[in-house]
């Protein structure tokens, strides 16, 4: 089966868990802005966690199906319709074939994802379907254009096989385009699109070399999301920080969620294209468990930090990732029972 | 080697730092002690990524912690870290630069339309073309670390009469294979970028193709020697390369 890209929205792209292991000849992670919302939304329609699926920032795209298909949206509040239905986010949907998914705008967050039973199928690039929009790399080694023909897998065989039958017959009975799964997935531990939210992180190592006021200002005042921040980083726009005196940098690895700090004094937090290297100070490193918060985020919110020491941040993450895999087998036997 | 420094990078990488400076005998420790970690295979251990003078270990936390214990995951994998990089003798440094894939000739076009910054490299290092292309072109380079684009190499060795600040209006463009010099480093652009480098020349090789593999044509570790050559020649090489 294959996904006609009818119109792309504004920037949609194939991403999945990202390219590991390949730092050293200059090759970043790329992947999904929201690994979390990836994973999700990868889960619900019983796909592996990392995936290839669909991400979609701020306005969406729209696509026409060629034949039935099992989809799920997670993360940001995107408007989603089939025909004049409205569709659910964090469920299961039973698309019919020639059915068109219309993808909108998002109320809140900045990131949606579109995961497709089966997955994209396209082939894996330097052991990666992502896309690294900065680099030109991946299958699809730029942002979707209207007329792009999306290869898809199989739908994975036994996963959902009874919801399957179950949303066929629910279409047939209504006449309809598409079906949902009468439950749903939860969002409130994994998406939050509240500003409010302080954002945590590490003091970073050069911490220390900022002025007083400025490392005040690093976890006390207020950011915004500078309109330019794309893929590779978020820049933090308000009082320029400064250093309270020059430092010699040499380039050294940078990861996603560094905070570095150009000579500009607007600092820049590195998302999921964070150059492997970098040169300018590393004021801070945002929490792994933090950083989806943080690319939920729009252009023009507003961002503030709160420091918190590495042993409670690895504490979080683990009870991140046991939390995240209990769900994995809830939705796992979910996808097994008739609704 | 005793005086590994450690830094936080977050909570899934660290910064194992074995220098201060851009020179060759900490990133000579950085190659060896990137090799000693790669024979290690510890577990949870994603990715290595050399830099001048330091290596970033990115890695899974879940594979470093212990519930039986209040370290965590960080500290750790550093006191392992710490203690191969212990093991790691100063002395073998050479030995894991020497060995890496030998030397990489590459050809290289200077000047012209392949290097419209060769004029003002020669005038601010007060001496003429010719002279910028033998210096340039008779070094010993070491490929210190591959970063800011996939497959750009950092090369460490350039003469010190050829070190040049880097333009004052970065170029959007700049074409693929462009050899250039930024302050005390040389590097070839993989593809084309944008870039403040000055422009010397062009070599016709392919330093990255994601359909190749290895992907890169250099590694960190590894020798270059620059061959200079004509833009008959520079043609040639091209055609050539592209059919492959």
């Amino acid at each position: 089966m294959s996904v006609r890209v009818l119109s792309p929205g504004l920037l949609t792209s194939v991403q999945d868990g990202g390219r590991h292991g390949c730092g050293a000849i200059g090759i970043g992670r790329a992947g999904a802005m929201d690994e979390v919302s990836l994973r999700l939304a990868n889960m619900l329609v019983g796909n592996a966690q990392g995936a290839a699926a669909l991400e979609i920032t701020l306005r969406g795209p729209r696509l026409r199906f060629d034949t039935d298909a099992l989809v799920a949206l997670a993360g940001a509040e995107i408007d989603a319709r089939c025909g004049d239905e409205s569709m659910p986010r964090w469920r299961p949907i039973r698309l019919r074939a020639g059915s068109e998914l219309n993808l909108g705008g998002m109320r809140r967050g900045a990131r949606a994802y579109l995961a497709i039973a089966g997955s994209i199928d396209l082939p894996a690039v330097i052991g990666s379907r992502s896309t690294d929009i900065n680099a030109a790399l991946g299958p699809m080694p730029r942002p979707l254009a209207a007329g792009d023909e999306l290869p898809c897998g199989a739908r994975p065989h036994s996963s959902c096989d009874e919801l399957w039958k179950k949303l066929e017959a629910a279409c047939e009975t209504g006449n309809r385009n598409a079906a949902a799964a009468a439950w749903s997935l939860d969002p409130s531990p994994w998406f939050d699109a509240s500003t409010a939210r302080p954002i945590r992180a590490i003091a970073g190592t050069h911490f220390e070399h900022l002025d007083a006021e400025s490392q005040r200002a690093l976890f006390g005042a207020e950011f915004r999301v500078g309109i330019d921040s794309n893929r590779v980083g978020c820049r933090l726009e308000g009082a320029p920080l400064q250093l309270a005196a020059p430092i010699e940098m040499v380039s050294a690895g940078t990861v996603s969620g560094t905070v570095q700090l150009p000579p500009g004094g607007v600092p820049i937090a590195l998302t999921a294209e964070a150059p492997t290297t970098g040169g300018y100070p590393r004021i801070a490193q945002v929490i792994a468990i933090d950083l989806p918060h943080l690319t939920q985020r729009r252009p023009g919110d507003v961002v503030r930090f709160a420091q918190i020491d590495l042993a409670d941040a690895q504490m979080r993450y683990l009870e991140r990732e046991r939390a995240l895999a209990r769900l994995s087998e809830t939705l796992r036997w979910r996808l097994h029972q008739p609704w | 080697m005793n005086d590994i420094g450690i830094e936080w990078l977050g909570d899934r990488a660290l910064l194992l730092r074995v220098g201060d400076g851009i020179d060759a005998e900490s990133n000579a420790r950085v190659h060896a002690l990137a090799k000693s970690l790669r024979a290690a295979e510890l577990p949870g251990v994603l990715d290595l990524v050399p830099a001048y003078a330091s290596i970033t270990v990115h890695y899974d936390p879940r594979a470093w912690g212990d519930a039986g214990s209040d370290m965590p995951p960080s500290e750790r994998l550093a006191a392992r870290l710490s203690a191969l990089a212990r093991h790691v003798s100063n002395s073998a440094t050479s030995d894991a630069t020497d060995s890496a894939r030998g030397i990489v000739e590459t050809p290289v076009c200077y000047g012209g339309e392949h290097g419209p910054d060769l004029a003002d490299v020669a005038r601010l290092a007060r001496v003429s073309e010719e002279e910028v292309i033998a210096r340039h072109g008779s070094g010993d380079y070491l490929v210190a670390m591959l970063g800011f684009a996939p497959g750009f190499p950092y090369l460490l060795g350039l003469d010190s009469m050829l070190h040049t600040p880097r333009r004052a209006n970065p170029r959007t463009r700049v074409p693929a294979g462009s050899v250039a010099i930024g302050g005390a480093q040389t590097g070839i652009y993989p593809r084309e970028l944008p870039g403040g480098w000055q422009i010397i020349g062009r070599t016709p090789l392919i330093l990255f193709d994601a359909a190749r593999n290895p992907p890169a044509l250099l590694a960190p570790g590894q020798h270059v020697r620059f061959r200079a050559i004509d833009a008959g020649e520079f043609a040639n090489l091209q055609a050539l390369s592209s059919r492959t």
